[in-house]
């Protein structure tokens, strides 16, 4: 793999220029043709705003679409993804503070699995919303339903492979965690994860280096997120439906949404609103998600099966825990014992591909103060 | 490669006015002289083929209405799902219809005749004054205006406790299965109470569920052998005689995907959308998201034939499950004499490929493209650049016109596509003289390659 030609100062400081056409189709043409692979346009959300479809860079006639991991080019001091067009249009890409100091080498390979997991990312995210939508007054078809949990299955599967999702479960849970404790937990988080930004370096890269993606993703999200409270509604109304014998069901699912949506771990990223969004939305849904999941295959018929193993996907489809319905855990927002859902992964996968580089615990404080200003909305008003 | 606008195929185009609904299901009758369609109002129109040639309304009633589940509180809906006729016996017709809970059988017939002249009452009807009645008549028969009723015999209900997605008459006659996400019950005909499970899939744990029916179908003439398919991709063909609940199947026909090509998206492209057996017997196509495969029932491991009805699709796979529509299911179809088989795709286009030839077409049913009596221009859809102008791009299809349902007539060459709320009728110029239905298909080819 040539490197591409420095056009710019390695000068951490200075945006590099992006290229002229002639010199970009040159460096093209002299690329390994595995750079025309490419992921990217599989598994990204594309729609609204999404990245467009690579074209593969020799003939213009091919949307390249392959499903192996790419290898991609080493842009000197670049972080960007792997996305022709953007040099091609000349688009400015962000420029990380750290990249210099790594081997092009690794970077490479950081870039490649770390694009790759945020696409899997997206897709589980929007394998879950899917899951989670619900069909007020029809039952969702069932084929769907399945369908869309085994590729989530599979995702896990494939994230429980790599690792990823141990590492993730890891953090999350780490020590016990009271009810209580779980504010003071998100700022640890926060320093925590700061802590672990030079090994976790190829993804906090990743996160600066597709930030458009990111963005795509949230904006994917956001637009479920509008219609959240018509779905807290339907869910609460379904969940009724299923666990009319439990008394308390009746306590209302809007408030421990809104709790929920105080816990989370907070995105660091102040600028933007749409993570915000993002993770209240997850938060909102991971309250309810292991209801949902339980429901998606339960309103079909009454569930009598015990909870299944420990292994975080069986939580999907596991029974309601009590404990919900225990006062305490109501208003708190959170079971004695977590168990993690999907969405409590997601919140902490989430921000793990955040930018705490230039984070601080100030961060951390905005991000509840944020926060804050949500839940007065949600309950306030 | 331009055709001239008289190149002959499919030249009439029979145009039923818009209804408010879409039509969910579209069914020849054994004959072909009838055509039932069903819509997800729950109304079945039923058309008759006139004596030149046409498809005409013959008959319209509302089969299924909607429900309430009350122990769910959720609604049942009307949409037909599927239509079977069944092969007539007497001057009467009878079909099976279903929606997602219930299935319905329905007699069709015609009166032409009525009864006049009785003792006690009056043409109208109304009681006749006993002390003015002065003598005693026998009624007669006397023509009247051909009358059409439809009226309901059987109803088949409370066995499926998820949606129903396929019927399928055996060639017994007098036994039917009907298949839901899990299970496959076989009734007979005229007992409505009482049916037989004969797979079923649910898990122990509905936790482990990772599979689903997706088509049921008996054997053409075999009245043992049926076929199911499932959202893992593979078809199962199952034998009645070894065993009364048949979840250990006979055959499985499942073609290993080429770990290259594996994605998270496998698993749904794969899951099959449609199974129908050949008019021999022989021969079984399944659609499934991408593509349409001929299976021999003797060889399971891979299907004889492949044919990749829009492959350009597979780039797009992200944006088609964003939007579900990789969830749709296509229909399929085989001609009379299976050397042709036709399934829809999106755009309003609809595919046929030639079995023998190899070749295949891609044909649009809209209302701008097609003007009754007018010749059917091949269509194409190209990946880039244009390289004519009716090439359509792969980023201006439309996902929402999407041809799921289409019928084949049993023997000749009339085909009816449903599109949204539209039902086009196709029909070869050439008449239906069954003689030279094989020549047909090979002309039609034959001139396709001579303008090439």
């Amino acid at each position: 793999m040539k490197p591409w030609p420095a056009v710019c100062p390695s000068n951490c400081s200075v945006r590099p220029l992006a290229p002229s056409p002639a010199q970009l189709a040159a460096w093209l043409q002299s690329q390994h043709t595995e750079l025309s692979t490419f992921t990217h346009c599989n598994l990204a959300p594309s729609g609204r705003g999404a990245a467009p479809l690579i074209q593969h860079p020799a003939s213009k006639h091919a949307y390249v679409a392959h499903h192996q991991r790419t290898e991609v080019t080493r842009v000197l001091g670049c972080h960007s993804c792997c996305r022709i067009d953007m040099f091609s249009k000349g688009t400015k890409r962000k420029f990380s503070d750290d990249g210099d100091e790594i081997s092009d080498e690794s970077l490479a390979g950081a870039q490649v699995s770390s694009s790759y997991s945020l696409q899997r990312q997206s897709l589980l995210d929007m394998s879950l919303i899917k899951l989670q939508l619900c069909h007020m007054l029809v039952e969702p078809n069932l084929c769907r339903s399945v369908l869309i949990a085994n590729t989530v299955r599979q995702i896990q599967e494939e994230m429980t492979h790599d690792g990823t999702w141990q590492v993730v479960t890891e953090t999350f849970c780490g020590g016990s965690q009271s009810p209580s404790e779980r504010l003071v937990a998100t700022e640890v988080l926060c320093r925590s994860r700061e802590q672990d930004a030079e090994p976790k370096l190829f993804s906090v890269l990743s996160y600066e280096g597709c930030r458009e993606e990111e963005v795509v993703t949230d904006e994917t999200l956001c637009s479920v997120s509008v219609s959240d409270t018509a779905s807290d509604v339907c869910l609460s109304e379904s969940a009724r439906h299923c666990w009319e014998r439990d008394e308390f069901v009746e306590v209302d699912r809007d408030d421990e949404a809104c709790e929920s949506s105080r816990l989370g771990p907070g995105d660091d990223d102040d600028d933007d609103d749409n993570d915000d969004d993002e993770v209240d939305e997850e938060e909102e849904s991971s309250r309810v998600d292991p209801k949902t999941m339980g429901q998606v295959f339960g309103t079909f018929e009454i569930k009598n099966s015990a909870p299944g193993p420990d292994s975080a996907l069986e939580e999907l489809f596991s029974d309601v825990d009590a404990s919900y319905y225990d006062l305490d855990t109501m208003l708190t927002g959170i079971q004695s014992a977590p168990k993690m859902g999907p969405y409590d992964l997601l919140d902490s996968l989430a921000p793990s591909h955040g930018p705490p580089s230039i984070g601080s615990p100030s961060n951390c404080r905005s991000d509840l103060n944020e926060l804050d200003h949500i839940m007065e909305i949600i309950v306030g008003s | 490669m331009e055709l001239p606008l008289h190149c002959k195929l499919f030249l009439d185009v029979h145009l039923i006015p818009d209804s408010a609904d879409v039509i969910s299901a579209v069914e020849f009758s054994q004959s072909g002289e009838f055509l039932a369609t069903g819509d997800k109002g729950g109304r079945v129109v039923i058309f008759q083929r006139e004596p030149q040639g046409e498809y005409n309304v013959y008959s319209t009633f509302q089969s299924h209405e909607p429900e309430f589940d009350y122990l769910k509180s959720l609604e049942i809906e009307e949409k037909i799902n599927k239509i079977r006729w069944l092969p007539q016996l007497n001057s009467a017709h009878f079909l099976l219809t279903t929606n997602d809970k219930t299935i319905k059988l329905w007699k069709v017939s015609e009166r032409d005749k009525r009864p006049e002249g009785y003792n006690l009452k009056d043409e109208e009807g109304r009681m006749k004054d006993i002390s003015k009645i002065t003598s005693l008549q026998v009624p007669v028969l006397r023509p009247m205006d051909l009358l059409v009723e439809a009226s309901l015999r059987r109803v088949f209900a409370n066995a499926h406790a998820y949606h129903i997605n396929s019927i399928s008459i055996n060639s017994d006659c007098e036994t039917y299965l009907s298949a839901d996400d899990l299970r496959i019950n076989l009734w007979n005909l005229d007992i409505t109470d009482r049916s037989f499970n004969i797979v079923d899939l649910k898990p122990e744990n509905m936790e482990e569920l990772s599979e689903v029916i997706t088509v049921a179908e008996f054997h053409p003439h075999h009245c043992h052998l049926m076929a199911f398919s499932s959202s893992t991709g593979t078809t199962r063909l199952c034998d009645m005689r070894s065993r009364a609940l048949c979840d250990q199947h006979a055959k499985l026909f499942e073609e290993a995907v080429d770990p290259a090509n594996r994605s998270f998206f496998s698993e749904i492209i794969s899951s099959v959308s449609d199974v129908k057996f050949s008019h021999s017997g022989r021969y079984l196509l399944t659609r499934d998201y991408l593509s349409a495969k001929v299976w021999d029932l003797n060889m399971e491991n891979k299907p004889i034939e492949t044919y990749q009805v829009h492959d350009y699709l597979r780039s797009k796979l992200c944006t088609l499950y964003e939007s579900d529509c990789i969830f749709d299911k296509f229909e399929c179809a085989w001609n009379g004499t299976d050397s042709v088989i036709m399934t829809g795709a999106y755009n309003n286009f609809f595919r046929m490929f030639d079995r023998a030839s190899r070749r295949d077409v891609t044909l649009e049913a809209s209302r701008e493209v097609c003007k009754r009596r007018a010749v059917l221009r091949p269509r194409r859809v190209c990946v880039g650049r244009k390289k004519r102008e009716s090439d359509v791009s792969v980023d201006s299809l439309d996902f929402r016109k999407k041809i799921l349902h289409t019928a084949w007539h049993p023997t000749d060459n009339i085909i009816a596509i449903a599109a949204s709320n539209n039902l086009y009728i196709f029909q070869d110029r050439w008449g239906m003289p069954t003689n030279v239905r094989g020549v047909f298909v090979l002309s039609f080819f034959f001139l396709f390659c001579l303008f090439c």
